[in-house]
């Protein structure tokens, strides 16, 4: 079983991330409930970067979504940064999701009739609010500044998945989940990708969730825990 | 952010917005034109201001002898004798009597005989007079010259100085062409009401037109050149009047059409016409209703336009909420949609609205002389705008229902 690693903190940070007891099951084709996730307990310290590594199929987007609020669970808790998650009405997990999270998608999910700087300002809308400087400043640090006003197609799949990032940034985030991000890039960007998604989480003081079967990613983390190892649905 | 949202989808689907903004401008162009010339021509032949209070003239429709001699429309209902026309004008209640003897056209364009009180007292607007325009001058009675209405000038041709013969009955047939020279001495300045159409000449020019029979001493008569036309042999059409109060109006209505049987007064004449519309009240009714089911036509057009883009646009729904937005926030987008095509098409729909206008005023001044105003105010246009919004949110709701109920999970890419 994978080990769970705090960074060192003081007592008083709260953890960004705390999963209690969560159970989630969906219906089978044949009528039968099915656990897709089934965690005793799973926490995620102040400014963490944690790495889960599983075989496709395992849940793993089940439970980045679950805990990003976007499914509700069938049991458990998911704790926010001390907000309790798990009991709150859709519309109240959207909000906090809206202010809490930032979501980087295996394919980026950005909006094709949108510019970069509109997909990063999207990021922000529903949250604390649109913020064109503070958009520009990421796509900046993202080395996008040029390409502000292009539109995803014309961005190479790299330059998208920066996008990506600046968006799920723009909120400001504690908490930042990535869907095998660099799923579709090649090695050498997948490398590149994931050192800015590093940095730039650091310097924005967001934990990371990063979810990957990519072992050559999953070498660059201190701590990676395997999927199977915390999920009793796959055992 | 939301406007930007709503702003870049519509952009995005610009041919379907197209489509349906031409709808709703339609619908709306439709509503606004139907309500205003409603208004409009009710106003215009019922209410208003021609210059006289009443016409004088043959036993029968009231409504027939207004349409014949206001509007110089449908044929005359027969003559009344020149006694009748003396009779009245000596009325003591009357402060003007004006015969017109019709029956004879040029090009369509009707001939009206009269005298030339029609000039110098009539006023066919309050305080505003006919009056020639510069190089022309009213006709002589005595002689063979003939005044025209603008309009008429324009489509015949006619220019002072020209000479033409006048043809019997209402229709322009070579058979019915009178061997009598008219000469063109005065063109009329516009006067935005049926007057315009008309071609003025002497009475006594009707009279004395090579054909014409006068019945008025009940054998006929012909005129013969250089002599007097005995006035019991004369006939007129109609005495158009003008009263000194409008007790006159009421006592001679009393007086001609209840006790007397040789004359019909039509007084007034506004509650003539308005009878007729009444009568075609249907009409409007049914123009309303066509204008209606055009406005549902144009809301199923919203509703179907954006319901078939919510399935290709799930996924985007989908990295809305994704990215924190709430349902109702994913129904409020769809929904600014629909309204913002029908405000779109509401705004072309003025377009539409001026061209129905500027047809139909065409069409009734080529018909009748009455001119419409293209651009007065009506509450239509202030109603109907509202109107369509309103439509267009109504037929938002369904797509924006559909919306609403996007699964964000299944919507979102691939699992990992």
């Amino acid at each position: 079983m994978g080990t769970v690693v705090f960074l060192p903190g003081n007592g008083s940070d709260p953890m960004t991330l705390l999963v209690e007891n969560l159970k989630k099951n969906f219906a089978s084709p044949d009528g039968s409930t099915q656990a897709v996730v089934n965690i005793d307990h799973f926490v995620l310290g102040n400014a963490e970067q944690l790495a889960v590594e599983g075989r496709s199929g395992t849940g793993k987007t089940t439970f980045l979504n679950l805990i990003a609020g976007i499914l509700q669970a069938d049991s458990g808790t998911i704790a926010i940064d001390g907000e309790e998650m798990s009991g709150l009405s859709e519309s109240k997990r959207d909000v906090l999701r809206a202010r809490k999270i930032g979501y980087i998608f295996q394919t980026f999910n950005l909006l094709q009739g949108f510019t970069a700087l509109e997909n990063v300002i999207l990021g922000m809308t529903f949250g604390p609010g649109a913020d064109e400087e503070f958009a520009l400043g990421l796509l900046e640090r993202v080395g996008l500044k040029n390409r502000a006003d292009y539109r995803p197609r014309q961005l190479s799949v790299g330059q998208q998945q920066r996008v990506a990032l600046a968006r799920a940034l723009a909120n400001r985030p504690r908490l930042v989940l990535a869907d095998e991000p660099t799923g579709n890039l090649d090695s050498r960007s997948a490398f590149e990708s994931l050192e800015l998604i590093r940095e730039v989480s650091l310097e924005n003081r967001a934990s990371l969730l990063l979810v990957s079967h990519d072992r050559r990613i999953l070498e660059r983390f201190d701590t990676v825990t395997r999927f199977e190892d915390i999920n009793r649905a796959t055992e | 952010m939301l406007f930007r949202i709503v702003r870049k989808s519509l952009r995005q689907h610009i041919v379907s917005t197209t489509v349906t903004a031409l709808a709703i401008a339609l619908a709306a162009g439709l509503v606004m034109s139907v309500f205003a010339i409603q208004r409009q021509t009710y106003a215009a032949f019922t209410g208003g201001d021609i210059g006289f209070d009443a016409v004088l003239g043959a036993r029968g429709s009231q409504l027939q002898l207004v349409l014949n001699t206001v509007f110089h429309l449908e044929t005359s209902p027969g003559n009344i004798p020149y006694s009748l026309y003396k009779e009245i004008a000596g009325n003591a209640q009357v402060e003007l009597a004006i015969p017109y003897a019709v029956g004879d056209n040029y090009e369509g364009f009707r001939i009206v005989g009269t005298t030339e009180e029609i000039f110098t007292e009539f006023g066919f607007r309050r305080g505003k007079k006919f009056q020639p325009e510069p190089g022309g001058r009213f006709f002589d009675s005595d002689a063979q010259e003939a005044v025209i209405g603008s309009f008429a000038a324009r489509e015949t041709g006619l220019k002072i100085g020209d000479i033409f013969q006048p043809y019997h009955g209402l229709i322009f047939d070579e058979k019915n062409r009178h061997n009598d020279d008219y000469t063109v001495v005065g063109i009329l300045e516009p006067t935005n009401s049926p007057s315009d159409r008309v071609i003025w000449i002497p009475l006594d020019g009707i009279y004395r037109m090579s054909g014409h029979v006068l019945r008025g001493a009940g054998e006929n008569y012909t005129a013969q050149t250089g002599e007097t036309i005995p006035d019991e042999a004369k006939e007129v059409s109609a005495v158009m009047l003008k009263f000194k109060s409008p007790q006159a109006g009421m006592n001679l209505d009393q007086l001609i059409n209840r006790q007397g049987k040789a004359a019909t007064l039509a007084f007034p004449i506004g509650r003539t016409m308005a009878e007729l519309f009444d009568k075609l009240g249907w009409v409007n009714r049914v123009l309303e209703l066509v204008a209606y089911l055009v406005v549902v036509v144009a809301a199923f057009s919203i509703l179907a336009g954006i319901y078939n883009s919510i399935n290709e646009r799930r996924r985007e729904f989908a990295i809305f909420r994704a990215l924190g937005a709430r349902r109702p926030t994913v129904f409020a987008v769809i929904l600014l949609e629909a309204v913002s095509v029908a405000a779109i098409g509401t705004l072309l729909g003025y377009c539409v609205f001026i061209l129905i206008m500027w047809a139909t005023a065409f069409i009734v001044r080529e018909q009748t002389g009455v001119v419409l105003d293209i651009f007065r105010f009506e509450w239509a246009l202030v109603f109907t705008p509202l109107l369509m919004i309103i439509v267009g949110a109504v037929a938002g709701i369904l797509p924006a229902l559909k919306a609403y109920r996007t699964d964000v999970a299944e919507n979102l890419s691939p699992v990992s």
